[in-house]
C-alpha cells in the first residue's frame, strides 16, 4: 500500500537531541508501538510527526505525501496533515458536550450526515448515554473513548496515541487497556502508540520501536524484539523475558492452566483471565535439573532439549524446546556440573508464580 | 445633573471596550501563548499606561495625533478634520490608556487555556482562526469579561488625558469627571455631590453584578 509513513528527522532541544527513526507500512492497519524509558523523546517525535513540532532535520514522509523537509523547506501544518492525535490526558474540550467534542472536526456535508456520523461513533465507543454530558461528568476509560471518537471523527490518515492509559489509575488500566486492543484493531488507520509500560506494549503492539536517550534502538515484531533484543541497551529496556502466546484452558481456585505450544503449564491466574494471554517467563526464575525426580513445590516441570548453550557473563543463557521455546539463566558452574550440551535432555522447572500471565482479552 | 456629560462618558467607554476587544483579544492571544523570547518587552510596553502619570501620556498622544505629526495630517487629509479635541481624538487617548486594563485580563483569562487543546483542535484540522473563536475565546471568557468591565470602569473615570486631549467641550469632549471638577470649582457642591454619587453607585453595581456572574462562570467551566 501506498500510505506508509517514513520518518527520519533530528529535532534539538536545549539540553537534547532527539532522533525520529521511523517506518511504517500501513499494511494490516498495525499498531507499532513506540517503546522507551520516560524522558526518551518518544513524545517529541509523536509531536514532530503530528506537526506540533518542527525538527531541525530530516524528513517526514506520508505514502506519496512529504509532511516536512528540512532541506526543501516543507512544513505541513497540523491541519494539513490529517493525523488524529490522542493527548496524554486526552485534552478534551471541557465546554463542550460528549457529542459537541466528538463532532468537533466534522465540516462539510449537510448538518444531517454530520449528526449521523457522531451517533455512530458514539454508538461505536458505547458514549450513546454520555452524549450530552460534559468531560468532567466521565470516568479515565470514559473520557478515552470520546478522545478516540473525537480523533477518529474526521477520517485521520494515521493515528497517533501517547501514553493513552497513563492518566488512568491501575485498578481500571487493564480493563481499559483490553478494549483499547479491541478498539484499535477495528479502527482501519495505521496507528503510533507512545507508551514506556512493558505490558502495555505487549498487549497494544504489533510492531516495537524501541527508544533510549533520543534515539531509535531496535524495531521488529513486538515479540522479536522481547524474546531476542539487538544488544544490551535495548535488553536493559524491554528486559529480556520469554513471552510466548498461551491459552488458558481452564482456572480453578485462583490456578490457571495455559495451554503454550505443545505443552502445559500452571500459572497464578490474574482476575477475569481466559482466552488468548501472553505468557512472560523471565530466564532467570528457570531451575534446570538433569533428572526429573522427587515431589516438590515447583508446579511445573517440563522435560526440555538443550538447543543451545551461550556464555556470557556472569549468566550463561541456555535455549531449551521445552515444547515452546524457552531460555534459562544460569550461573557458568551450574552449567558445568549439569553438563549442559546441545542435544541433552533435562527437566526445566517453573514456578506457578513465576509464570506470568498478561490478559489479552478483558 | 449633567446628563450630556454622563452620556457622553458611557459613549466614549463603550467605545473605548469595543475597540479594546478587536485590538486587545488577539494581542492578548499572542502575549498568553508566543514563546518567543522578547515578550517581555511588549508586556512592559502595554503596562505603560499603569504607571505614566495621565499628563505624560496624554501630551505625547496630542503630540502624535496632533496638526504637525505625520499621523495627525494623515488623519486629516483621510477625513478632513483634526483629532485633538475631538470625541474621536479622545477614543484613541482613551485605548491607549485603557490598554493595559483589557489586555492583562484577556492574556491571563487566555493563559489559563490548557495549549494542548488548541493544539488538539489544530491537529483536528480546525485552522488558527476557527481554534481561537471555538475553544480560546470560550473557555477565555472570565478573563475576557473582567477586561471588559475594567476597561470600561476604567474609561468612565479617566480625567488627566481627557483634560490633555479633549479639552472641555460641553457635549464633545466634557466626561463626567471634568464635569465634577467644573462643578467643585463653580463651589456648586450639591450638584458635584449628586453626580459623583451617580458615578459610585453605577461603577459599584456593574462591578457587583461583573464579579457575581464571573464566579458563576467559573463554576460552570472549571479551567482544569
Amino acid at each position: 500500500m501506498a500510505d506508509a509513513l517514513i520518518a527520519r528527522f533530528t529535532k534539538r532541544f536545549s539540553g537534547a537531541t532527539i532522533r525520529g527513526e521511523l517506518q511504517q507500512s500501513a499494511r494490516g492497519h498495525g499498531v507499532t508501538v513506540l517503546f522507551g524509558p520516560s524522558g526518551c523523546g518518544k513524545t517529541t517525535v509523536l509531536r514532530c510527526l503530528a506537526g506540533l513540532e518542527t525538527p531541525e532535520e530530516g524528513t517526514i514522509q506520508f505514502g506519496d505525501e512529504t509532511w516536512f523537509d528540512a532541506t526543501r523547506g516543507v512544513q505541513l501544518t497540523p491541519q494539513q496533515r490529517g493525523v488524529g492525535f490522542v493527548f496524554q490526558d486526552y485534552a478534551l474540550f471541557p465546554h463542550l458536550t460528549v457529542a459537541g467534542n466528538v463532532g468537533y472536526a466534522l465540516r462539510g456535508g449537510s448538518a444531517d450526515e454530520r449528526r449521523r456520523r457522531v451517533r455512530e461513533l458514539l454508538e461505536r465507543f458505547e458514549l450513546t448515554t454520555h452524549a450530552q454530558k460534559h468531560p468532567r461528568e466521565l470516568s479515565g476509560g470514559q473520557q478515552q473513548r470520546v478522545a478516540l471518537a473525537r480523533a477518529l471523527a474526521a477520517r485521520p490518515k494515521l493515528l497517533l496515541l501517547d501514553e493513552p492509559l497513563s492518566a488512568l489509575d491501575a485498578a481500571m488500566r487493564e480493563q481499559v487497556r483490553g478494549e483499547l486492543r479491541q478498539s484499535l484493531a477495528a479502527c482501519d488507520v495505521p496507528v503510533l502508540l507512545v507508551t514506556h509500560d512493558r505490558e502495555e506494549a505487549l498487549v497494544l503492539g504489533d510492531s516495537l520501536v524501541v527508544m533510549s536517550e533520543g534515539a531509535v534502538r531496535q524495531s521488529g515484531p513486538v515479540l522479536e524484539i522481547f524474546n531476542r533484543p539487538a544488544d544490551a541497551e535495548v535488553a536493559r529496556i524491554v528486559r529480556v523475558e520469554n513471552v510466548v502466546r498461551g491459552r488458558v484452558l481452564a482456572v480453578r481456585d485462583g490456578l490457571a492452566t495455559v495451554e503454550v505450544g505443545a505443552a502445559q503449564l500452571t500459572a497464578v491466574a490474574p482476575p477475569q483471565v481466559a482466552g488468548d494471554v501472553l505468557v512472560s517467563i523471565r530466564g532467570e526464575d528457570v531451575i534446570l535439573q538433569r533428572e526429573a525426580g522427587g515431589v516438590s513445590s515447583v508446579r511445573n516441570a517440563l522435560i526440555a532439549r538443550v538447543v543451545s548453550v551461550r556464555a556470557g557473563s556472569p549468566l550463561y543463557s541456555v535455549e531449551l524446546d521445552a515444547g515452546f521455546p524457552l531460555r534459562a539463566f544460569i550461573t557458568r558452574p551450574a552449567c558445568e556440573d549439569l553438563k549442559l550440551a546441545p542435544g541433552a535432555t533435562v527437566t526445566a522447572l517453573v514456578k506457578a508464580p513465576a509464570v506470568h500471565l498478561i490478559a489479552l482479552n478483558h | 445633573m449633567d446628563w450630556s456629560a454622563i452620556w457622553l462618558s458611557l459613549r466614549l467607554s463603550a467605545c473605548t471596550t469595543l475597540v479594546l476587544l478587536v485590538l486587545g483579544l488577539p494581542l492578548a492571544f499572542w502575549l498568553a501563548h508566543t514563546r518567543w523570547r522578547g515578550k517581555f518587552l511588549v508586556e512592559a510596553l502595554v503596562a505603560l499606561p499603569i504607571v505614566l502619570p495621565p499628563t505624560v501620556l496624554g501630551f505625547y498622544v496630542l503630540m502624535a495625533i496632533g496638526p504637525l505629526s505625520p499621523l495627525g495630517q494623515f488623519y486629516e487629509s483621510l477625513f478632513g478634520q483634526r483629532l485633538p479635541f475631538t470625541f474621536q481624538g479622545l477614543l484613541v487617548a482613551s485605548v491607549l490608556y485603557s490598554l493595559p486594563f483589557a489586555v492583562q485580563p484577556f492574556a491571563s483569562g487566555f493563559s489559563a487555556v490548557d495549549r494542548r487543546l488548541l493544539e488538539a483542535s489544530w491537529s483536528l484540522g480546525v485552522s488558527r482562526p476557527a481554534t481561537f473563536f471555538r475553544v480560546a475565546l470560550p473557555l477565555a471568557w472570565p478573563g475576557v469579561l473582567t477586561g471588559m468591565v475594567l476597561s470600561f470602569a476604567h474609561t468612565v473615570g479617566e480625567f488627566g488625558v481627557v483634560l490633555m486631549i479633549g479639552g472641555n467641550i460641553p457635549g464633545h469632549t466634557r466626561t463626567v469627571s471634568i464635569s465634577i471638577y467644573d462643578e467643585v470649582q463653580a463651589l456648586d457642591y450639591a450638584a458635584a455631590n449628586q453626580t459623583s454619587l451617580a458615578l459610585l453607585v453605577f461603577s459599584f453595581a456593574v462591578l457587583a453584578v461583573t464579579y457575581g456572574l464571573q464566579r458563576k462562570i467559573i463554576h460552570v467551566w472549571p479551567t482544569r
